[in-house]
C-alpha cells in the first residue's frame, strides 16, 4: 500500500475501542459506590447522533436558552422591580432630574453605572429574540422532514409548548425596564383582556392591581419572568431532551441507513465536542451582537408615561403577528343588551393566537388521522416527497409572514414610501388569499420536484456535455448517478394507492362508511396523496438502465477523454487529458 | 517777475507741482466721496438705512416670487384654486418669513410634482435669494418671523440650567412629538403616503421655524402652545441627541423593534446556521487514496 | 445497474460486504434500489499524514490561545474604559460595551471554533451504528405492568369501593376553592374601587376632568387662554389637577393616583376654523371658537393618540393606525378602533382661562364589558 498510515492514531482506525483503560481513581470510585452511575454511563456515553447541519437549529435554541439564564441572572443584581417613582440622579444626563419608575432608572443604571452591564441587557435580549427565532426554524426543519410522526408526537407538542412560553418570557421580560415603548405594550395587554366579555375588567383590575397603571405590574412580571415560566422552560426543555435521547434522533435516508438503526458519531467524544463547540459559538456569538449592535436602546424611549407615545410602536418580532391582525382588522364591535362585544379585539387576539397553538400542535394527530399511518418513522423524508404537508405549512408560514409584515405596516411605508392604509386594505385581502395561492404553488412545485427525481433515477443527470451526432442532432449526455445517490432518492416510502373503485370500496376492499367524518378523511387522504408522484418501480428502472446502456454505447466513442463526463463520478481525473483524443 | 516765480516755485513749486498734476482732481474727488459716504453712514439713522434695504429686498422678493412661485401661489400670493374647491398652492398671506425660509430653506419648495408630500431636497435658491422671498411673503401680512440664532441656542446657560433645559426638551419632545417623528427623531408614517420627517440632520432653525409655522400636515406649535423657551429645549434636546455617542453599538436605524427583529433573524439566525453548516460539513478528504483501501 | 467500479464495501448485486451488515433492513424485492450499505471510509489528511496532524493540532492550540489573549483584554477594556459621566467612546460608539463585547465575543467564540476543528480534524470520525429499539415496551413488560397495576388496584380496593373515591375526589375538587379564592386580594374589582373613591377620578367610569377643571399644557402645566391658540395648533393637555399642589406647596396628585389620572385625563386641544368642525348632536356649545378637546386615550387598546393632520383634522394612532376625523365628533374613519374618542364640553371660565363643562358624557379609553354601549356618544 502507497500510503503509511503506522502513524495513524489507534483511535482512528476504527470504530473506537477502549484499548487503554482510563486511571479512574478513588473520586470516582466513591461517586460511583453512592450513585451507581458506571450503569447509565455505559448505556448513553457511545449513544450515536446522526450528524447534519439541520439537526442543530434546536441546539440554537437550547444554547440560547443557557445564555439567557446566565446572562439573566447577572441582570437580576442590579435590576429593581418596583414602580415606586424615583427622581433621576445618575449619569445619563437627558434625563436628570425626571420622574421614573425604579425599575426604569436601575435599568439606566445597569447600562451607565455597570460596567459591563449594557453588554449583559444587550446580550440577554439578542439571545431572547434568537431563542424564539431557532425555535421557530427548528419547528419548520421537523416538519418538512416528517420527524414529528409517531412516536414522536408527544415530543412536537412540548416543543409548540416551548415555543408559546418562549413568546411569553420574551414579552415579560422586554417590559420590565418600564420603559415608553415596552409600557404602550402592556397598555395595549391591558385593552386586551378589558376587551373580554364578561371577566375583562376582573383580570384586568386584578393583574394590575386597581385602575391601569397602578403600581403592581412589573413586579408580577417579574416574578412571572424570572421563577414561573423559566421553571416551567426547564421542565419541559428536559422533557424534550429526555424523550429525544430516548427515541434517538432522526436521520436522513441513505446508504447504510434504515428504519432500525441510527448511524453516526458517538456521543463520546465527538457529538460532545460538536454540541459543547456550538455552544460557546452561539455563546461568542450573541456576546459580539451584544456588544456591536445596540437593541432596546431604553434611554432614548424614556421612562413610561400613560400620555406620551412615540411612532413606530411595535411589540419584538415575535409578537408581530398577533400586532398585524390587530391592525388591519376593521373596526367591529357588536352591542349585546347594552354590552360591549369587541371583535377587533377579541379575534386577532383572544381568539386567534390559542386557534393557531392548537392547530399547531395538533398538526401531527391530525397528519396520521387523515393518512391513517400508524407506523413508527425514524427516516426522514425530503419536503418534496410529502407536498401537501409542505404545502400546508408554506401557507401558514405566508399567513404568518403576512400578518407579520402587517404588524410593520407604518414603518414599510415610511422605507418604501407607500400609504399605510393602501396596505391595510392590501393586507385585509392578502392574508386570505396568500395561504391559498401559496399553497397550490407549494404542492405543483413540490410535485415537479419529484418528477425531477424520477428523471434522475431514470435517466441520469445532466452532465452539461452536448453531443452532436452525425446526422446533426444536438443531445445532452446524461450519466447514471451513482449507487449511493440513487439508493437515496428511493429511500422512501410508497404513498399508499388512494384511487377509488366504481362499486364503492377503495383499492385496499374497505366499504365507504356513511360516517361524514369519515367521508370528509377520505377525502382529505386522497388530496393528500393522489397528485404524488412515486418512485420507480424495479420493471421501470431497468427499462430506464436498458435505455441507458444503448445511448453509452453510441456515445462509447468518447469514453476516456476528458470531455466524456465521467470525471464527475470518479472515473478518472482530468489534469492530464486534452479534450480531443488527438491533440 | 521771473524771480518771484522762480522763488515761489522752489519752495511752492515742489509742493504745488503735485497739486497741478491731472491725477490731484480725481484723487481730491475720491477723498471727498469717501468723506461724504463715511460722515453719512457713521451719522444717518440706522432704519432709515435698513428701509431702504427692506425694499429692495421686497421688490427683489418680488422678482423672485413672480419666475417661480407665482405659477402656483398666484402672483400676490392669494393662492390658486381648483374647480373642485382644492388648490395648487395654498395663499401664503400670513404665513410669515419663517414659513418661506423654512419650506425654500430646506428644498421642500419649489416643489416639482403635485402629490402626498413634498420632500427635501437641495434647495433652488441662495440663502440671500431665500431672505428676500421671506421678506416679500411678510410684506404681505403679519406672520412668524425668522428665529435669530438666541432665540434657540443655550448660550448664556449655567450647565446646570443647560442640562435641566435638555431635560424638559425631552419631556417636551416626547410629549408632543415623538408620535410622529418617533422617539429618536428619525420619523414615522402618516395617513395615505404622508410621513413626518427624519430629524437627524435638520438645522435647529429649520426645526424652530417648523414648529413655529406648522408646514404641510403639521400642526402648528404657536407660541401659545410652546414658548420660545420650550421650542429651544425641544431643539438642544435633539442636539443632544445627536450629539450623543451610540452608547450600545450600530444603532440600525433607531426605527425601534422592526429593524432589531430583521437583525436577529439576518445577522444573529443566519450566521447561527453559517456555523451549523460548517461544523455539520465534511471535513477534507485525503484525495490520495481512490479506491478506499487504508493499509 | 451503473457500469462504474463498486466502491469498497459494496458488492456488485448492491448487497453490502459482510463487515458492514450492521442491521440493514432484509431484502425487500419490490424496493428497486437495494440498501449498498455504509460507504466505506474515507482518510482526512490529518489521519495519514502526520505532518498536517501536528499542523492541524497547532492551529487548534493556536485559536485557543488566541482566545485566552481576548479573556485578558477584556479584563484589560473592564478597567480602563469608562462608562458613567465621563463615558468614554471610540467611533462615536460607547467604547466599553464595544470592547467588552467584542473581546467576551471572540474569547467564547474561538474556543468553539476550537473546539469544533478539534472534533472534524483530529477527532476519530468513523460512523458507527446502533440499532433503535422500538418505543413501546415489550408484551411482556406490558403485561407484568398491568398486572401489578390491577393488583394495586385490587390491594387497594379503589374500585370496588365508590364511596371512598368519590369522596376523595370530592374533597381534592374542593381544595380548589383556597387554591383560587387565595388570589382575591391581587386587586379589587372595578366597583370596588368605583365606589370606594379612594383618590380623584376612581374607577373605570370617571376621569378627574369635573366642571371648572382647567386644561393645562402638558409638562409645563400653565392654564390656556382661546387667544394663545392659532387654527391649526394641537396642544398636548391635562387637567390642572395632575399639575396642582395644595397649600403646602405639595402635589395633590403622587405615584399611582397621579399615573392613573393621567391614563385616563390626557386630553389634545385643536384649534380649527369653526367653518370646519361639524358638531356633533347635542354638542353645539362643547367647543370654544374652533377650540375643540378630545380624550388623548384611544378607544381601540388605549395608547395616546397625537399624531395630528393639520389640514384634514384626522388623528391617527400610531400603534394600529385607528384614524379619527376630529371635525366631526372624532369618529372612527379607518382602523380598528370601533368607537370615536370622548369629547370634552369646553368653556371658558371668569378669568378667560378654557376650562371643562364637566367630565366626558362616556368612559375613556378602551372598552369593558360594563361599559354602556348602548349610551348615545353623541349627547
Amino acid at each position: 500500500m502507497s500510503i503509511d498510515t503506522s502513524k495513524v492514531a489507534d483511535s482512528n482506525k476504527t470504530a473506537a475501542t477502549a484499548k487503554k483503560k482510563l486511571p479512574v481513581g478513588a473520586v470516582a470510585e466513591w461517586a460511583d459506590d453512592r450513585l451507581g452511575l458506571a450503569t447509565m454511563m455505559k448505556k448513553n456515553l457511545r449513544k450515536v447522533f446522526p450528524d447534519h447541519w439541520s439537526f442543530m437549529l434546536g441546539e440554537v435554541a437550547l444554547w440560547s436558552f443557557v445564555v439567557l439564564l446566565l446572562s439573566g441572572v447577572f441582570l437580576t443584581f442590579w435590576y429593581v422591580p418596583s414602580m415606586g417613582e424615583v427622581s433621576y440622579q445618575g449619569s445619563y444626563d437627558p434625563l436628570r432630574g425626571v420622574e421614573m419608575s425604579e425599575a426604569y432608572a436601575s435599568s439606566l443604571r445597569l447600562s451607565f453605572d455597570v460596567r459591563g452591564g449594557l453588554l449583559m441587557r444587550q446580550m440577554h435580549h439578542w439571545s431572547a429574540m434568537i431563542f424564539i427565532a431557532a425555535m421557530m426554524i427548528h419547528l419548520l426543519r421537523v416538519y418538512f422532514t416528517g420527524a414529528h410522526r409517531k412516536p414522536r408526537e408527544l415530543n412536537w407538542v412540548i416543543g409548540c409548548l416551548l415555543l408559546f412560553l418562549g413568546t411569553l418570557e420574551g414579552f415579560t421580560g422586554y417590559s420590565l425596564p418600564d420603559d415608553l415603548l415596552s409600557g404602550t405594550g402592556i397598555r395595549a395587554a391591558d385593552g386586551f383582556m378589558k376587551a373580554s366579555p364578561v371577566i375583562g375588567s376582573y383580570m384586568s383590575f386584578f393583574l394590575f392591581g386597581g385602575e391601569f397603571p397602578g403600581d403592581q405590574i412589573i413586579p408580577r412580571l417579574f416574578t412571572v419572568h424570572v421563577l414561573l415560566i423559566p421553571g416551567l422552560l426547564l421542565a419541559l426543555i428536559s422533557a424534550h431532551m429526555l424523550l429525544l435521547v430516548y427515541h434517538k434522533h432522526t436521520q436522513w435516508p441513505g446508504p447504510g441507513r434504515t428504519e432500525h438503526n441510527v448511524v453516526g458519531y458517538p456521543m463520546l467524544p465527538v457529538y460532545m465536542a460538536k454540541a459543547g463547540g456550538f455552544f460557546f459559538i452561539v455563546f461568542g456569538v450573541t456576546a459580539l451582537m451584544g456588544g456591536l449592535l445596540s437593541i432596546n436602546p431604553v434611554w432614548l424611549f424614556g421612562p413610561y408615561d400613560p400620555s406620551k407615545v412615540t411612532a413606530g410602536s411595535q411589540p419584538d418580532w415575535y409578537m408581530g403577528w398577533p400586532d398585524g391582525l390587530l391592525r388591519i382588522m376593521p373596526g367591529w364591535e357588536s352591542t349585546v343588551f347594552g354590552h360591549p362585544i369587541s371583535w377587533n379585539i377579541m379575534i386577532p387576539i383572544l381568539i386567534m393566537p390559542p386557534l393557531m397553538l392548537t392547530l399547531l400542535m395538533m398538526l401531527p394527530f391530525l397528519e396520521s388521522w387523515i393518512t391513517g399511518d400508524k407506523r413508527n418513522h425514524h427516516l426522514l423524508q425530503r419536503p418534496r416527497n410529502a407536498p401537501t404537508r409542505t404545502a400546508v405549512m408554506v401557507a401558514l408560514m405566508t399567513f404568518y409572514g403576512l400578518a407579520w409584515a402587517a404588524g410593520g405596516n407604518d414603518l414599510i411605508a415610511i422605507t418604501f414610501g407607500l400609504s399605510i392604509n393602501q396596505i391595510t386594505y392590501f393586507m385585509r385581502v392578502a392574508i386570505f388569499l396568500g395561504p391559498i395561492i401559496a399553497f397550490l404553488i407549494t404542492k405543483r412545485w413540490c410535485i415537479s420536484l419529484q418528477r425531477k427525481d424520477n428523471e434522475t433515477l431514470l435517466h441520469g443527470y445532466e452532465t452539461g456535455i452536448i453531443m452532436r451526432s452525425p446526422e446533426g442532432g444536438y443531445s445532452e449526455k446524461h450519466l447514471p448517478v451513482s449507487a449511493d445517490r440513487a439508493f437515496t432518492l428511493t429511500a422512501r416510502d410508497r404513498d399508499p394507492d388512494v384511487t377509488v373503485v366504481e362499486s364503492g370500496t377503495d383499492a385496499n376492499g374497505l366499504e365507504p362508511k356513511s360516517n361524514p367524518l369519515e367521508g370528509i378523511r377520505r377525502r382529505l387522504r386522497t388530496t393528500m396523496y393522489a397528485d404524488n408522484i412515486q418512485k420507480p418501480t424495479l420493471e421501470e428502472l431497468e427499462e430506464g438502465h436498458h435505455h441507458a446502456e444503448h445511448e453509452h454505447e453510441l456515445q462509447a466513442a468518447m469514453d476516456g477523454v476528458s470531455a466524456d463526463g465521467h470525471q464527475f463520478d470518479g472515473h478518472h481525473l482530468v489534469e492530464d487529458e486534452t479534450l480531443r483524443p488527438d491533440h | 517777475m521771473r524771480r518771484l516765480n522762480r522763488s515761489a516755485n522752489s519752495l511752492a513749486g515742489r509742493l504745488s507741482r503735485h497739486r497741478r498734476r491731472p491725477v490731484a482732481g480725481a484723487l481730491l474727488l475720491l477723498l471727498g466721496l469717501v468723506l461724504t459716504g463715511t460722515l453719512y453712514s457713521a451719522f444717518s439713522p440706522a432704519s432709515a438705512g435698513s428701509a431702504e434695504n427692506n425694499e429692495e429686498l421686497v421688490a427683489e422678493g418680488r422678482q423672485l416670487f413672480l419666475v417661480g412661485c407665482s405659477f402656483c401661489h398666484g402672483q400676490n400670493g392669494e393662492g390658486v384654486g381648483t374647480a373642485n374647491g382644492n388648490h395648487y398652492g395654498p395663499a401664503l398671506v400670513g404665513v410669515g418669513a419663517a414659513a418661506v425660509d423654512f419650506q425654500v430653506g430646506t428644498g421642500r419648495m419649489p416643489m416639482v410634482q403635485p402629490g402626498q408630500q413634498n420632500p427635501t431636497k437641495p434647495e433652488s435658491y441662495t440663502q440671500d435669494e431665500i431672505d428676500a422671498l421671506a421678506a416679500y411673503v411678510a410684506s404681505l401680512a403679519p406672520g412668524p418671523a425668522v428665529p435669530e440664532e438666541g432665540d434657540f441656542s443655550l448660550a448664556g446657560l449655567t450647565e446646570e440650567e443647560r442640562t435641566e433645559a435638555v431635560a424638559r426638551g425631552g419631556l417636551i419632545f416626547r410629549t408632543n412629538c415623538t408620535a410622529c417623528h418617533n422617539f429618536a427623531g428619525k420619523g414615522g408614517a402618516m395617513p395615505r403616503g404622508g410621513y413626518a420627517a427624519n430629524l437627524s440632520d435638520t438645522e435647529a432653525r429649520y426645526i424652530y421655524e417648523a414648529m413655529l409655522t406648522g408646514p404641510g400636515n403639521m400642526d402648528n406649535f404657536s407660541d401659545g402652545n410652546l414658548s420660545p423657551e420650550e421650542k429651544r429645549d425641544v431643539i438642544a434636546y435633539l442636539y443632544t441627541l445627536r450629539d450623543q455617542p451610540a452608547y450600545g453599538g450600530f444603532t440600525l436605524g433607531g426605527l425601534g423593534p422592526v429593524s432589531e427583529g430583521l437583525f436577529a433573524w439576518v445577522a444573529g439566525i443566519g450566521v447561527m446556521v453559517g456555523f451549523a453548516i460548517w461544523i455539520a460539513a465534511h471535513t477534507t478528504r485525503s484525495t490520495k487514496q481512490k479506491d478506499g483501501t487504508a493499509a | 445497474m451503473s457500469d462504474h467500479l463498486p466502491e469498497k464495501g459494496h458488492s456488485l448485486n448492491g448487497h453490502p460486504a459482510e463487515d458492514e451488515h450492521h442491521g440493514l433492513d432484509p431484502l425487500e424485492p419490490d424496493e428497486p434500489i437495494q440498501n449498498p450499505g455504509l460507504p466505506a471510509h474515507v482518510w482526512r489528511p490529518t489521519d495519514v499524514d502526520p505532518a498536517s496532524e501536528k499542523r492541524a493540532e497547532r492551529q487548534i492550540a493556536a485559536i485557543f490561545g488566541l482566545s485566552s489573549i481576548c479573556a485578558v483584554l477584556f479584563v484589560v477594556a473592564y478597567f480602563t474604559l469608562q462608562t458613567g459621566d465621563t463615558h468614554d467612546t471610540v467611533l462615536d460608539l460607547g467604547a466599553s460595551t464595544v470592547a467588552l463585547g467584542s473581546s467576551l465575543g471572540f474569547a467564547l467564540l474561538l474556543i468553539g471554533i476550537g473546539i469544533i476543528q478539534w472534533a472534524r480534524k483530529l477527532m476519530g470520525d468513523h460512523e458507527i451504528v446502533e440499532m433503535r429499539h422500538p418505543a413501546r415496551s415489550s408484551d411482556d413488560d406490558r403485561e407484568a405492568t398491568l398486572g401489578i397495576l390491577s393488583q394495586g388496584a385490587e390491594e387497594s380496593g379503589v374500585f370496588r369501593r365508590p364511596l371512598v373515591l368519590f369522596s376523595l375526589g370530592g374533597a381534592m375538587t374542593f381544595l380548589l376553592a383556597p387554591a383560587v379564592v387565595l388570589f382575591r386580594d391581587l386587586g379589587p374589582t372595578p366597583s370596588q374601587v368605583e365606589d370606594d373613591q379612594d383618590y380623584p377620578g376612581a374607577g373605570l367610569e370617571h376621569t378627574v376632568w369635573d366642571k371648572g377643571v382647567r386644561v393645562v399644557r402638558d409638562v409645563v402645566g400653565t392654564p390656556i387662554r382661546p387667544s394663545d391658540l392659532e387654527i391649526g395648533d394641537l396642544v398636548n393637555a391635562e387637567p390642572e389637577t395632575v399639575f396642582a399642589l395644595d397649600d403646602e406647596g405639595e402635589p395633590i396628585l403622587e405615584g399611582v393616583p397621579l399615573q392613573i389620572a393621567k391614563s385616563k385625563g390626557a386630553v389634545v386641544l385643536t384649534r380649527m376654523d369653526p367653518k370646519d368642525n361639524t358638531p356633533g348632536k347635542g354638542r353645539e356649545d362643547w367647543a370654544v371658537d374652533g377650540i375643540l378637546c378630545y380624550s388623548k386615550i384611544c378607544t381601540h387598546v388605549g395608547c395616546p393618540i397625537s399624531l395630528n393632520e393639520r389640514k384634514t383634522q384626522h388623528l391617527l394612532c400610531p400603534c394600529h393606525q385607528s384614524t379619527f376625523d376630529l371635525a366631526d365628533s372624532a369618529k372612527v374613519i379607518f382602523g380598528p378602533a370601533a368607537r370615536p374618542l370622548p369629547q370634552l364640553p369646553l368653556m371658558v371660565d371668569d378669568e378667560g382661562y378654557l376650562v371643562a363643562q364637566s367630565d366626558f358624557k362616556e368612559p375613556v379609553g378602551p372598552s369593558f364589558w360594563e361599559r354602556d354601549n348602548n349610551g348615545s356618544t353623541t349627547e
